[in-house]
């Protein structure tokens, strides 16, 4: 992929090409499909905030480890989605996701390397402010105050879900998301 | 390069910008927001039909074992009930051979019987801040928004938007919801708001046909969105003394609905509206 590093590597071929490709699109596929599996009629408590959780906390991992294969585009892609299928006011679900993304490429550097617990925390924060910006944008939008519960069940789901995402999304970072595996 | 480097640097704020852009349009432009979300339940709606047929399957088990544990306290409880309703239908049938009477003598016309279609529940449609279901629809239905959903017990809720081959049924219980009624003991009218919660609360009844507890709740012919004598529910007062009510219709697992087209046009539906505005810019 890198002319820059040197060494031996096998010849390009259209095979591989693709495989690459696969392997770059897998999280935005993934993130997409989880989203459309949370909006299937299963009928659990609190699914919609299901929903929001699970996208914001794909859309940080990938921003946070492979910006590359979560570029703008494809937040602004998820975020139309959700915000389509959830029937809410178009362009809320966007903007928190791609409020995410801005801070986990600003931070990154930074989190990283504290390790896991730090990456969590400032997801906790953000989730809980992003809910908050959610509410608020809802309100404003629909010109009525929407009640407060459901901001604050979507922050702490989140925050539940992020660590049981990201241990298999980290296997996915390694293995079938690397595009230098091609 | 440096331009390439540049441009990457500026996508982020472009797509930021586009998603402000998105939220002026989806307000000035609620036609085309509607549009879009239908487009994509429509295209989904199918997928999900699929899949609510196993699932319910699934659903159908796990309450059929959390019945098996209380099965002896309701069997007991529907015994007492099966002979506490056939006293009232002994009841039921004399006042209905009465009316028939009655009726007869009074020369009354009948209201005509309203067509239904029925459809199956496919989806939830609320997201977080929002009560509605979606519906799956054969391709050439005859549906029209506003029409009326019922479940077996109850009302549940008007279609509010029409895609193809779904339509949006928003529920009662939604914070946008207004259904006029009748407090069926005093006869009173009231209005029936939605909350979000489960249960949504009476508003603006006249002074001196205060709801009491336990009083049935049917809809009103007011405003003509909706015929007379719908079931809708029961009266509660909540802890902090507001009267609410306690919905018939089983809102949290809805499976089939039926539709009704009564022919109301009382209250003018979203999209007509917009459409009427647009023409008249013209």
């Amino acid at each position: 992929m890198d002319d820059r590093t040197p060494g031996i590597r096998p010849r390009q071929t259209i095979g591989r090409l693709l495989d690459a490709l696969a392997r770059r699109f897998f999280p935005l596929a993934m993130t997409v499909a989880l989203v459309l599996i949370t909006a299937a009629p299963f009928r659990l408590p609190g699914q919609a905030e299901l929903q929001n959780a699970a996208a914001l906390a794909c859309v940080w991992f990938w921003s946070v480890f492979r910006p590359l294969s979560m570029p703008p585009p494809a937040v602004f892609l998820v975020g139309l989605l959700a915000d389509l299928l959830d029937f809410a006011p178009p362009g809320v679900g966007v903007v928190t996701l791609l409020v995410a993304h801005a801070v986990a490429l600003r931070w990154r550097r930074a989190i990283t390397r504290q390790g896991f617990l730090m990456i969590w925390l400032a997801f906790v924060t953000m989730a809980t402010a992003l809910a908050a910006v959610q509410w608020l944008l809802t309100s404003l939008l629909t010109l009525r105050l929407v009640p407060l519960g459901p901001a604050l069940f979507q922050a702490m789901l989140a925050a539940g879900l992020y660590p049981l995402l990201a241990v298999l999304l980290a296997r996915a970072h390694r293995t079938i998301a690397e595009p230098a595996n091609a | 390069m440096p331009l390439r480097q540049a441009l990457s640097k500026l996508t982020l704020p472009i797509f930021m910008v586009a998603s402000f852009g998105l939220m002026l349009l989806g307000k000035a432009d609620a036609l085309l927001a509607e549009r879009a979300r239908m487009a994509v339940a429509d295209a989904l709606s199918p997928l999900y039909a699929a899949l609510a047929e196993p699932l319910s399957v699934v659903h159908r088990g796990i309450e059929g074992a959390r019945h098996l544990a209380t099965l002896h306290e309701e069997n007991a409880r529907l015994r007492e009930e099966n002979d506490r309703l056939r006293r009232w239908q002994a009841v039921a049938l004399a006042l209905d051979a009465e009316n028939t009477t009655l009726k007869a003598q009074l020369r009354w016309i009948p209201d005509p019987a309203p067509s239904f279609l029925t459809a199956r529940v496919v989806a939830d449609a609320g997201g977080v801040y929002a009560r509605a279901v979606l519906l799956s629809l054969g391709p050439n239905h005859s549906v029209a928004r506003g029409q009326i959903a019922l479940d077996d017990r109850g009302l549940v809720g008007r279609v509010t938007e029409l895609g193809a081959r779904s339509a949006r049924v928003l529920l009662l219980t939604d914070m946008n919801s207004r259904v006029p009624v009748t407090l069926e003991n005093s006869r009173g009218r009231a209005i029936l708001a939605g909350t979000n919660g489960p249960r949504p609360r009476l508003m603006y009844w006249a002074e001196g046909t205060q709801p009491a507890e336990g009083e049935r709740v049917v809809t009103s012919a007011e405003a003509n969105t909706f015929p007379p004598g719908l079931p809708v529910g029961v009266v509660r007062y909540s802890t902090s003394n507001v009267p609410e009510v306690v919905p018939f219709a089983r809102l949290d697992r809805l499976e089939v609905v039926r539709l009704f087209d009564y022919g109301l046009k009382g209250v003018i539906p979203p999209e007509a509206s917009v459409a009427r505005q647009s023409e008249r810019r013209r």
